[in-house]
């Protein structure tokens, strides 16, 4: 636990990085909180005085955000929509973290033909481009009537499509760490590949590990909502993407229904912009490479040592 | 005399270098190990001291491979036994100290728990006992029980380097390779740590395969002394042999390149040039460019190793004797 605190104790002082964890948390909260904080259901119609649907009413004291075309809470929809992407974001961005792992280790720590072989894999899907390619997957698969639901579909094609620059980036980790003398000493006192990859590979790469996952997570989010907006989510689960999707399909542009576009909009840019920042802090707090020397203070030390000069 | 406990016999190791040229690291390399003995290699950076220590422990990197011979641990062959049963082999019969134990030493993990990781992985004990072995090792090398938890930056270069030692310990081998222990540790460390080695294998009859580039070193803690060059054996005896009566002109130069504290004011002698690049030796002898007292026999014929008296080869056309056979 000890480790923890400390942690915690250096990410507090980074302020990118505490806004990027703010963002995805009050995303993940609102996700997991979404009864407690809509005033609707988001299939619900919200209907006047007469019985008639309020269809593209402009925020007011009904909805905070207005309705849609059929007179839905937009508000309500967002925050049940934040359940969607962010499960689609997560299990896809784990999905393509553990691939890329597992592929990234085995081809750098065994080389040779296992690492020609796994990387020439990674070559091949690294030069598709990726968007036709999961466009032309996600819509056959679903044509094939698999009898799972398209959310799924969507999972495991972004999840095992996004892993390649893991892949490689890991690998090239293991490379360096594996020709560490430490390593060697390993294989001296005994050990065999599995406990040399557990016990002294994974704890050195696992810190580009987690950092990487919080940016493949936001890839993940980014391209599932490309996916629905491009017609390809589950329309009785809707996403941010899919909420983009209708807003475009009935013409809430023209009908001058800012409050429907851009809400998902601006949400998506809210989670993928967190796990950004955060990612990157991640990566520099975790990195041993990219800290700082151990002399240089913040600028506390700094404008300490200066008032004093002037004394 | 008794069994040696490793023997090596006519060890040959290539290493295939990226542009497919043959590395000859090791070529013909022999000597033997007896309990509780210490033996040194010595020669210079590059002459194959560290590769006969890996051809042994079969640790050789993926593009190293060994053609030929036989090293034999107490009377077993260890280059014919499967990678798993080899495991079993490492630590638990012989153990080695590397060079720069700063980078031997895993940085994320705890000092104790490496020490621990070797007894585990041969199942030697439970882990109470394991725990409680770990004590006695660290208080042993002269570290206190309580710095078990510490990560090796908390640790001073000497410390490091005791905790190598410690670990080498830990399975209670009965052969100890010490590769270079004492390159880049102040002279006071450097005594210590000798210090330590020393009262270790009197402690506990260990046998010590030392290498080292220290001639004084060797003169004080070594029975036997294998001087190497090029990857081959230039000559071996016992430490009053090397030093009283050195029979290759090599062994001769190096001891003469070795500062005299009766006459300080000398400059110090070298041996012009530098060791061969083994992807291009030499014909002959590999020492026949930098000799100064070479004859026409040592540039086409490459010298086997002779016996000059009992226990004492030298691998040399000027030698006088029998031309050695090792068993």
């Amino acid at each position: 636990m000890h480790n923890l605190t400390e942690f915690w104790r250096t990410f507090r002082r980074n302020k990118l990085g505490l806004l990027g964890g703010f963002l995805i948390l009050t995303a993940l909260l609102a996700a997991i909180f979404a009864p407690l904080l809509t005033p609707y259901h988001p299939t619900d119609v919200i209907r006047d005085a007469n019985g008639i649907g309020m269809t593209f009413a402009p925020p007011s004291a009904h909805g905070p955000l207005g309705t849609d075309d059929a007179g839905r809470d937009v508000w309500s929809e967002l925050v049940y929509g934040a359940r969607i992407s962010l499960t689609v974001g997560f299990l896809a961005g784990f999905i393509a973290m553990f691939v890329g792992s597992l592929f990234g280790i085995t081809a750098g720590y065994f080389g040779g033909w296992i690492d020609n072989l796994l990387m020439r894999v990674t070559d091949v899907l690294l030069v598709i481009p990726d968007l036709p390619l999961m466009l032309v997957l996600v819509a056959t698969l679903r044509q094939m009537q698999l009898n799972v639901s398209p959310l799924v579909i969507i999972i495991l094609v972004i999840g095992l499509l996004y892993w390649t620059s893991t892949a490689r980036l890991i690998r090239s980790q293991v490379l360096t760490i594996k020709e560490r003398q430490f390593v060697a000493r390993a294989r001296a006192i005994g050990a065999g590949n599995a406990h040399i990859v557990r016990k002294h590979i994974l704890p050195q790469i696992m810190p580009l590990i987690v950092a990487n996952t919080v940016l493949t997570i936001s890839t993940a989010i980014l391209v599932e909502s490309g996916l629905a907006f491009l017609g390809l989510g589950d329309p009785t689960k809707p996403s941010w993407g899919t909420m983009l999707n209708f807003a475009f399909d009935r013409n809430a542009v023209t009908n001058g229904a800012w409050w429907f576009y851009l809400p998902p909009g601006l949400a998506i840019v809210w989670v993928s912009l967190g796990c950004v920042l955060l990612g990157n802090v991640l990566e520099e707090m975790l990195n041993p490479r990219l800290t700082t020397h151990h002399l240089e203070g913040d600028e506390n030390m700094i404008s300490i040592a200066a008032g004093q000069g002037s004394d | 005399m008794s069994e040696p406990l490793l023997s090596v016999r006519h060890l040959s190791t290539e290493f295939i270098m990226p542009e497919g040229k043959v590395a000859r690291a090791l070529e013909d390399v022999c000597f033997d190990v007896f309990p509780g003995q210490t033996i040194g290699l010595v020669g210079e950076s590059g002459c194959g001291k560290t590769t006969t220590l890996m051809s042994v422990m079969r640790l050789l990197p993926s593009n190293g491979r060994i053609v030929n011979g036989q090293v034999k641990f107490n009377g077993k062959d260890l280059l014919a036994l499967s990678e798993p049963e080899m495991r079993g082999y490492r630590w638990k019969e012989m153990a080695i100290v590397f060079q720069g134990a700063m980078n031997a030493l895993n940085p994320v993990m705890k000092v104790g728990d490496q020490i621990r990781e070797a007894i585990l992985l041969h199942d030697l004990m439970d882990r109470d006992a394991a725990e409680k072995r770990v004590g006695e090792l660290l208080e042993m090398v002269g570290i206190a029980r309580t710095r078990r938890d510490q990560y090796p930056h908390q640790y001073s270069g000497g410390m490091r380097q005791r905790a190598m030692i410690a670990m080498a310990l830990a399975c209670s081998p009965d052969l100890l390779f010490a590769d270079e222990p004492t390159t880049a540790l102040d002279v006071m460390i450097q005594a210590q740590v000798l210090e330590l080695l020393r009262d270790i294998q009197k402690a506990l009859g260990l046998a010590v395969v030392l290498v080292t580039h220290d001639l004084g070193v060797v003169a004080e803690v070594c029975d036997s002394v294998v001087v190497m060059y090029g990857g081959k054996v230039a000559e071996y005896g016992t430490a009053d042999h090397i030093y009283n009566h050195a029979s290759h002109p090599y062994t001769q130069r190096l001891l003469a390149s070795f500062p005299d504290l009766n006459r300080p004011a000398d400059t110090l002698a070298s041996i012009p040039g530098t060791p061969p690049r083994l992807t291009d030796l030499p014909n002959g002898c590999r020492f026949h460019p930098r000799c100064n007292v070479k004859v026409k026999e040592c540039e086409t014929v490459n010298p086997k190793l002779i016996t000059i008296s009992e226990g004492h080869y030298a691998a040399c056309h000027l030698c006088k004797g029998q031309e050695t056979q090792f068993a």
